[in-house]
């Protein structure tokens, strides 16, 4: 047995350590609102550069990345809100934005087609509230003449987990509502009425919506895709009424002041413009100042094939690239690790 | 064990050292008695951890954690009330509509069915045991969820007007409390069968021979001889189906509709402490990860009674029969 072990076993482990040295793998982990393009650009990445170091995404969650960057488990993460200032100080964090994705509110309305229904802020605001509880509801058909609208009861369908499509979509609603300001709030996870649906992710969402007549729900522009179901019209703030599309969400990114913003801390929420989809979000990708230069030459490598190379199968997702003044500005940001 | 057996044992192989024990007789020992000591390790160490861990909380929070009804992360007040709520409605759903099952399959195959169903039967009950518990959540949320909405929901509240009740007065969105215990009872229902089973096979034919031979009909066995005889056997079995029931998380997560509320109707969505683990373990810091291993404690310390309960009731039966079970 152990003759064995040597002759065959041994040579194979070394053989395997030294192909490991010579590429290394590069860990990130967080977001799960992107997931689906850092899933499909480390797989191409890997592909077309199968000599150089193999790149992971984990889609754990924002909070979660972030915490195992934080404890140095991982090389980079992903999350959907800015980490705080007083965070990135502390722990010599750098965060730069990554992609650009709206958040579309989805309905399961029978006899209604997507893109039929409008809806504005604080109608969509008091329908999460709970206030109005039916479909016919005068502040809907106001803002719908000539649709059929059904009496039937509203159920909410939202995400259970903590999470950064929560972070943005409840960041839309305080702008657009000041009871919801005070009430809910702007966070993850928040207190929901009585009598919604919770679910788990975005499939889950999307899912419990296309499996409840009835119901209205929130998720990621490529996930409603995904699922075939029906989006709405949202009123902004310009008072059209745009459908979300990259255009619209791209309209959105190009409104925002990225230059002055510290660490690309922009909010991309209710932006005038009239082709400006109202609830976009942006994701980062948080990295520590402390990394040692060879790994960080690999990880820009990285993100500069995502920022070019890269853009095309972003869009074919429906998430929008950034804008190139904006790529422009991260690069420069880089500066502070090299 | 001495040497000299163990070298008996193995055939007096050249491995063995000077003196003493056999060298893979000690590792043997050392490994074995390594692997038993893992287990109350681990124990320990779980209980030691999630304590540790959820010290924040009850700092915060104090005792009434246990009775508040408050999850909100914005304002960062946590309470398991409803988690526990939630765990305890599920968990008893399933047992209301799983031991009676249980209780009437065991009976079939050990009493009434012919020897080649009874075996084809037990196979399929113990390939239920088997299925993944992941399985039961996508099958509960594709295919029995809309099933609730469309058929089982409308007819419990409207046929039958059990809406009058605030039981079944509530949205009907197939997802929910009863949803969930159903999807629960249909787990646990295989392992208390199978116990179930075992228990009326140790009844000796003799006693029910004699009760035919008086002229008893099988419900009339089955009831005062097997069912009074295996009673605390029969008890054993619910403990361990309500330990399955209290910690399942990926079946109940899909169908409960995970919100943290306390709601006399079957057909709210609600939520169990297992679920709201898995559910906000990923985006929690600070507080909110402190509370979640204080709800995790709570689950570890209703699930370490129920076991306690049921090891102990078992051990009592296995003495009172004899072994055997």
């Amino acid at each position: 047995m152990i003759p064995f072990l040597k002759k065959s076993i041994l040579p194979a482990v070394l053989l395997c350590g030294c192909m490991a040295a010579n590429a290394e793998t590069i860990n990130g982990a967080g977001a799960s609102f992107p997931a689906p393009v850092y899933a499909a650009w480390t797989y191409t990445y890997n592909k077309v550069n199968p000599a150089k170091d193999h790149f992971n995404y984990q889609s754990v969650g924002s909070g979660a990345g972030v915490s195992q960057l934080k404890a140095g488990t991982v090389d980079f993460a992903g999350s959907d809100d800015p980490v705080k200032e007083s965070d990135l100080q502390k722990y010599g964090l750098l965060q730069f934005p990554m992609l650009i994705g709206g958040i579309v509110p989805v309905v399961n309305l029978p006899g209604i087609k997507s893109g039929e229904l409008k809806l504005d802020g604080p109608t969509l605001a008091s329908i999460f509230l709970g206030e109005i509880k039916k479909w016919n509801d005068p502040a809907i058909a106001k803002l719908n003449p000539g649709l059929r609208l059904p009496n039937q009861r509203i159920t909410v369908v939202r995400r259970s987990d903590g999470s950064g499509t929560t972070w943005i979509f409840t960041n839309y609603l305080c702008k657009v509502s000041e009871k919801w300001a005070k009430g809910p709030g702007n966070a993850k996870d928040v207190k929901w009425f009585r009598g919604t649906l919770g679910a788990k992710g975005n499939p889950g969402v999307a899912n419990n919506v296309a499996k409840t007549r009835g119901s209205i729900g929130y998720v990621e522009y490529a996930y409603a895709r995904e699922a075939g179901l029906s989006t709405i019209r949202l009123k902004n703030a310009d008072g059209a009424f745009p459908r979300p599309s990259a255009e619209t969400f791209a309209a959105a990114a190009a409104g925002a002041d990225w230059k002055n913003a510290p660490n690309f801390r922009v909010e991309l929420n209710n932006l005038k413009g009239a082709d400006t989809w109202p609830i976009t979000g942006v994701t980062y990708i948080v990295l520590r100042k402390d990394l040692n230069q060879k790994t960080a030459g690999k990880l820009f490598g990285y993100f500069n094939w995502c920022f070019s190379d890269g853009r095309k199968q972003a869009s074919a997702m429906h998430y929008v690239p950034l804008p190139d003044e904006v790529v422009s500005l991260v690069r420069n940001s880089w500066k502070a690790i090299r | 064990m001495n040497s000299s057996a163990v070298k008996h044992q193995n055939g007096g192989s050249s491995n063995s050292t000077a003196g003493g024990i056999h060298l893979p007789d000690r590792l043997f020992r050392i490994a074995a008695a390594g692997a038993a000591g893992l287990a109350v390790l681990l124990t320990i160490a779980f209980f030691v951890q999630l304590s540790v861990h959820s010290v924040p909380a009850f700092r915060e929070f104090g005792i009434r954690f246990l009775w508040s009804t408050q999850w909100d992360t914005s304002s960062m007040q946590f309470g398991a009330a409803c988690a526990i709520y939630g765990t305890l409605l599920t968990t008893a759903i399933a047992l209301l509509i799983a031991v009676p099952t249980a209780f009437l399959t065991a009976l079939f195959l050990v009493e009434i069915a012919p020897p080649g169903i009874a075996r084809v039967l037990g196979c399929a009950l113990d390939l239920l045991a088997a299925i993944p518990s992941v399985i039961y959540g996508m099958w509960g949320l594709f295919i029995f969820v809309p099933f609730m909405q469309e058929h089982v929901q409308p007819f419990l509240s409207d046929t039958l007007h059990l809406s009058v009740l605030p039981l079944f007065d509530g949205p009907v969105t197939g997802f929910g409390f009863l949803t969930a215990g159903i999807v629960l009872a249909l787990m646990s229902l295989p392992f208390i069968s199978a116990i179930m089973r075992d228990v009326f096979r140790m009844v000796p034919s003799v006693v029910k021979e004699s009760a035919y031979g008086i002229g008893a009909t099988t419900w009339e066995v089955a009831r005062n001889v097997t069912m009074r005889y295996g009673m605390q056997g029969l008890l054993g079995a619910v403990f361990l189906g309500l330990g399955r029931a209290v910690g399942e998380t990926m079946a109940v997560l899909f169908i409960i509709g995970n919100s943290e509320t306390i709601s006399a109707s079957l057909y709210e969505s609600g939520a169990t402490i297992a679920s709201v683990l898995a559910n906000k373990f990923a985006e929690a810091e600070g507080l909110s990860k402190s509370s979640l291993f204080a709800l995790g404690l709570i689950l570890l310390c209703i699930t370490f009674t129920i076991q306690i309960f049921a090891q102990l009731w078992l051990n009592r039966i296995r003495k009172n029969s004899g072994g055997g079970l």
